[in-house]
């Protein structure tokens, strides 16, 4: 099991965290919430295709439908 | 031993959480949905080694495979259903969690009436 993934999750989101302060620092409120939900998207595709790959597993193993 | 990398991956995941939780909360929980889904992939191959045992040894014992298949689809949405009412509650959404619950219990129920009626006419004919 591929491990990076929570690695991967914790970086984007020190990285936006820190973009959006610099950003609101400069006066540019708009694109710190912009870069905010970039990264949320971002995050939310991996997180996603990790769910997805979960429940298709489970569904295999149980029999379910 | 996979228990040494869980336990690892979740004191790193726990610090990420700390430390996420601070400025964007959004990612600390999905940080946590990463993390239970890793898990739970991990533990899947050994469940699954599990329950062939168990269709093997029913297989053997000519127990009708229609009960035992109800019993795994059971136990499937059991996990499932925890999963994702821990993330809610992890996520502070108390109600979330219990709507999940509630709907697992009922679909749990759905798919156990078979099985009692099955029980149920076996002692009506067992009852003179």
């Amino acid at each position: 099991m591929d491990v990076g993934v929570v690695f991967k999750i914790a970086g984007i989101g020190i990285l936006t965290a820190v973009l959006h302060s610099v950003l609101k620092s400069f006066g540019k409120e708009e694109q710190a919430h912009l870069a905010t939900l970039a990264g949320v998207t971002v995050v939310l595709f991996m997180v996603i295709q990790l769910l997805s790959g979960l429940f298709d597993y489970v569904r295999s193993v149980f029999s379910l439908y | 031993m996979e228990i040494m990398q869980i336990v690892g991956l979740g004191l790193i995941t726990t610090i990420f959480y700390i430390v996420l939780k601070e400025q964007k909360g959004v990612f600390a929980l999905q940080l946590t949905i990463a993390f239970a889904a890793i898990v739970f992939i991990m533990m899947m191959g050994k469940i699954q080694v599990i329950l062939q045992v168990f269709e093997d040894l029913a297989l053997k014992a000519n127990i009708n495979m229609f009960y035992l298949t109800t019993i795994f689809k059971i136990i499937g949405i059991a996990y499932i259903a925890e999963f994702g009412s821990q993330i809610c509650r992890d996520a502070g959404t108390e109600s979330i969690a219990g709507k999940i619950e509630f709907a697992a219990k009922i679909i749990i129920m759905v798919l156990a009436i078979p099985i009692i009626v099955a029980i149920l006419e076996t002692i009506i004919r067992l009852i003179p």
